[in-house]
C-alpha cells in the first residue's frame, strides 16, 4: 500500500488535481477557459468516477510530470531520482558509486531484483553486468614501451585500461567511444575494446576520454535509458515533446484499466500502449481491433459487396456478367444466382427466377454461408462506424479552422466580445473528443458478448451518437447574423449535453471494467 | 589509395600477414588499393570442405578498426551460414566486433566456421533446413560442391 500512498500524494501535488474532482460542476468547468478538464474529461483517469475515493485505491494510475532537456528543473528531477537509487545500492551493497550505477542500468533500475540477485551470488552478478570487482577506477597512464593493439602506434602517449586490464592508447579509446556514442547512439552498453570482454566503460571513464560535445550527448543518451528502461516512465509521444511521464501500472492490469494520461504539452495518450487516447477501449481490445482492421477491412468489404459463396463448396464467386444460371468453377454445381437454389429445380423458369423460399436449396449449406456472411457483415457494421468517425474527426480539423474564421467574423459583425465567441472553439474541441470516444465504442462493441450490460452500453452509445451528430449539424449551419445569440445559446447547451453524455458513457464503461462487468465474445489477453 | 594515407595499424597487420600467415590462410593486398585483400582459405581437415581452396575478398573500410572489415566468399559453397552471394553470418563481423580483433583473427574465425557450421543461426535457410533434417546428405552436397567449385 505504501506505493499507492505515494501515488496519492502525487495526485494532490499535481497542478491538475482539480480535474480529479468528480463532483465538480460541469458548467462551471466549461466556462473556465484555463481548465484542462473541459467537456467533462478528466485528463488522467484510469477510472475517473472513483478517483480519490475508492477505498481499495485500485488503479490509481497517475502522472507526475517529469521532463528532460529543455526543462532543466525537471531534468534535474530525473537525475535526482537516479542519484537516489545509486546511493541506495551503493550503501546497501558497499560498492563504488560508478559500479552501483552500472549495476542499476544492467538491471533496468529494478533495485529489489538487483539486491536479491547480488546477495545470491555477488561475483557472477558483477561479471554479468560487466564489472570487475576489485578493479581500480581507470586512470590515464603513460606506459614505457607500450604498443597499442588497435593502432600499433609506439609513440609514448597516454593509455587507458578498464578494470579488466585490457590496455589501449587514449586516442583509440576516445575514437572508439565517440563512434559508439555519435554513430550508434550507445551509452550504457559501451564495452571494453578488447575482444569478448564485457566490462562496461562507465561515466567517469567516458569523462576522461571524449570532447565536451560528445560527453553531453553521452549524458543525454544515458539519461534517456533511465526512462526507456523503466516500466513506470514513458516519453510523451507527441512530436517535439521532451517530457517524460510517470505512471505505476502493470502490463497485466491493462485489461481492466485504461491509464490515460495528459502531458504538460496537453497531448493526451494511453500510458499502457503509447497510442492516442482510446477510452473506453482497453489496450488488448485496441490492439486486436486495429490488427483486424489492417488484415480484413478493404478485402472483406469488396468480397461482401461483390460476391456470393457456392452453396456446395463455399468457393467465393463473383458474377461479372451473364445470366443467373451459375456453374461453380471448382465443384461444377449448377445453381441460381438469385435464390441460390439448385438450377435443376428451376424447370422452365429460364433466366427469370421468381421462386420464393420454397423447400429446396441446401438448407444446411445456406445456413453456414449466411453465418459467415453475417459475421462479416457484423464486422463491417462496426468497422464502417469506426472508420466513419475517424474520417469525421479528420474533417473536423478543417472545421476548427473554419470556426476560427467564423469567430473573427462574429467579433466584427456583432457586439460579442472575444470571450463570448469562445463557445465555438469549445464546441469543436468537445466534438472531436467525443467523436474519439464514440469511435472506440464501436471497436469495443464488436468484441462484447451479447447480454444486458452490453445492451446498456449500446444505449449509452446511441445516446452519445445522437448528441454528437446534433452538435455537428449545428456547427455546420451557416452563420446568421440575426440569430447569433440564439445560436450561441443552442451551441453552448448542446456542447454541455454532449459532454455529459460522453462522461456518462465513460464513467459507466470504466466502472464496468472495475466490476468485471464486460464479457468478451472471444478470450482477450494482454 | 596512396600508402602514406594508410594507418600504421593496417601496414603492420599486412606485414605480419605476409611474413607469418596462419596455416591454410593467405591474404594479399591489391597493389592499387591496400585496403582490398585477395584471400585464400583451404578447407579444414575433417570438414566436408577438405581439399577445397576457397577464394574470398576482404575490404577494410575507412573506419577500420572501429568498424569491422567486410568479408565475402567468391567461391561457391554449400554452407548454412553462407548465402548464395557469399555473405557470411558471423557475429564478430557484426555486433561482436571489437577494434582489438584483426584481419588474422577474422580469417581464422571464418576458417573455423567451415569446420563447425551452425544451422541454428542460418543465413541460407534452405541449406540450414537440409543440414538439420539430414546432416549426412547435406555434407555430401557440400563435398560435391567443394569438388566442383573449389579446386
Amino acid at each position: 500500500m505504501a506505493s499507492e500512498n505515494e501515488i496519492m500524494t502525487d495526485i494532490s501535488d499535481d497542478d491538475y488535481s482539480d480535474a480529479f474532482d468528480p463532483d465538480e460542476d460541469m458548467e462551471a468547468e466549461f466556462d473556465d477557459a484555463s481548465s484542462i478538464s473541459d467537456s467533462g474529461f478528466s485528463p488522467i483517469e484510469p477510472d475517473s468516477h472513483s478517483t480519490g475515493k475508492d477505498p481499495k485505491g485500485k488503479g490509481k494510475a497517475v502522472d507526475s510530470m517529469l521532463t528532460l532537456d529543455n526543462h532543466p528543473g525537471a531534468s534535474e528531477k530525473l537525475k535526482e531520482e537516479q542519484k537516489v537509487a545509486v546511493a541506495y545500492v551503493e550503501e546497501m551493497l558497499q560498492l563504488k558509486s560508478e559500479q552501483a550505477a552500472v549495476l542499476l542500468r544492467y538491471f533496468a533500475w529494478k533495485k529489489e531484483k538487483l539486491v536479491e540477485t547480488y546477495m545470491d551470488s555477488p561475483e557472477s552478478t558483477l561479471a554479468a553486468a560487466g564489472i570487475h570487482e576489485n578493479g581500480a577506477q581507470p586512470r590515464l597512464k603513460r606506459v614505457r614501451g607500450f604498443v597499442c593493439e588497435v593502432c600499433y602506434d609506439e609513440m609514448a602517449q597516454e593509455t587507458l585500461a578498464l578494470s579488466c586490464d585490457h590496455r589501449f592508447c587514449k586516442s583509440c579509446y576516445a575514437q572508439y567511444v565517440t563512434s559508439k556514442v555519435v554513430d550508434e547512439g550507445e551509452s550504457r552498453r559501451i564495452q571494453c575494446m578488447g575482444s569478448k570482454c564485457n566490462v562496461i566503460v562507465d561515466e567517469k571513464t567516458v569523462e576522461l576520454l571524449v570532447e565536451e560535445e560528445v560527453l553531453e550527448r553521452y549524458r543525454s543518451l544515458l539519461n534517456r535509458t533511465y526512462v526507456d528502461d523503466s516500466t513506470s516512465l514513458r516519453w510523451c509521444p507527441a512530436p517535439n515533446c521532451d517530457y517524460a511521464l510517470k505512471c505505476h501500472i502493470l502490463p497485466r492490469q491493462l485489461d481492466s484499466i485504461i491509464p490515460t494520461v495528459q502531458c504538460s504539452c496537453l497531448h493526451t495518450f494511453c500510458f499502457g500502449c503509447g497510442d492516442a487516447d482510446h477510452r473506453p477501449c482497453c489496450c488488448p481490445i485496441v490492439r486486436r481491433w486495429l490488427k483486424k482492421c489492417a488484415d480484413d477491412s478493404e478485402t472483406s468489404n469488396w468480397i461482401s459487396a461483390n460476391t456470393k459463396e457456392c452453396t456446395k463448396c463455399h468457393s467465393t464467386i463473383e458474377k461479372n456478367g451473364g445470366c443467373n444460371h451459375m456453374t461453380c468453377k471448382s465443384c461444377k454445381w449448377e445453381f441460381c444466382w438469385v435464390c441460390m437454389g439448385p438450377w435443376s429445380e428451376h424447370g422452365t423458369a429460364w433466366y427469370n427466377c421468381s421462386r420464393y423460399e420454397e423447400k429446396g436449396g441446401d438448407a444446411v449449406n445456406q445456413d453456414a454461408q449466411s453465418k459467415s456472411r453475417a459475421s462479416l457483415e457484423r464486422y463491417l457494421h462496426y468497422y464502417n462506424r469506426f472508420a466513419n468517425h475517424e474520417q469525421s474527426i479528420k474533417l473536423e480539423h478543417e472545421l476548427a479552422t473554419r470556426m476560427e474564421k467564423k469567430m473573427e467574423e462574429m467579433q466584427e459583425h456583432s457586439s460579442l466580445s472575444w470571450i463570448e465567441v469562445q463557445f465555438l472553439a469549445k464546441a469543436v474541441e468537445t466534438l472531436t473528443k467525443c467523436r474519439t470516444v464514440l469511435k472506440w465504442t464501436y471497436a469495443m462493441a464488436f468484441y462484447l458478448a451479447k447480454n444486458n450490460h452490453t445492451a446498456i452500453f449500446e444505449d449509452n452509445q446511441a445516446d452519445l451518437e445522437q448528441a454528437v451528430e446534433g452538435l455537428s449539424e449545428l456547427l455546420e449551419k451557416p452563420l446568421d447574423e440575426e440569430k447569433i445569440a440564439e445560436l450561441r445559446q443552442q451551441t453552448t447547451d448542446k456542447t454541455v449535453y454532449v459532454s455529459k453524455r460522453c462522461q456518462i458513457l465513460l464513467d459507466d464503461t470504466l466502472r464496468g471494467y472495475e466490476e468485471d462487468r464486460w464479457h468478451w465474445a472471444e478470450a482477450i489477453k494482454m | 589509395m596512396a600508402a602514406s594515407a594508410l594507418p600504421k595499424r593496417i601496414i603492420k597487420e599486412t606485414q605480419r600477414l605476409i611474413a607469418d600467415s596462419p596455416p591454410g590462410i593467405s591474404a594479399v593486398p591489391h597493389d592499387d588499393n591496400l585496403r582490398y585483400f585477395d584471400v585464400l582459405i583451404s578447407g579444414p581437415e575433417g570438414s566436408p570442405f577438405e581439399g577445397g581452396l576457397f577464394k574470398l575478398e576482404l575490404f577494410l573500410p575507412e573506419e577500420y578498426p572501429m568498424s569491422p572489415p567486410k568479408v565475402r566468399f567468391l567461391t561457391k559453397l554449400y554452407h548454412p551460414n553462407i548465402d548464395k552471394l557469399g555473405r557470411i553470418c558471423l557475429d564478430i563481423l557484426k555486433d561482436k566486433w571489437s577494434p582489438a580483433l584483426q584481419i588474422r583473427t577474422v580469417l581464422l574465425s571464418v576458417q573455423a566456421l567451415l569446420s563447425a557450421p551452425n544451422p541454428d543461426d542460418p543465413l541460407a535457410n534452405d541449406v540450414a533446413a537440409h543440414w538439420k533434417e539430414n546432416e549426412q546428405d547435406a555434407m555430401r552436397v557440400s563435398k560435391e560442391w567443394t569438388a566442383k567449385y573449389a579446386k
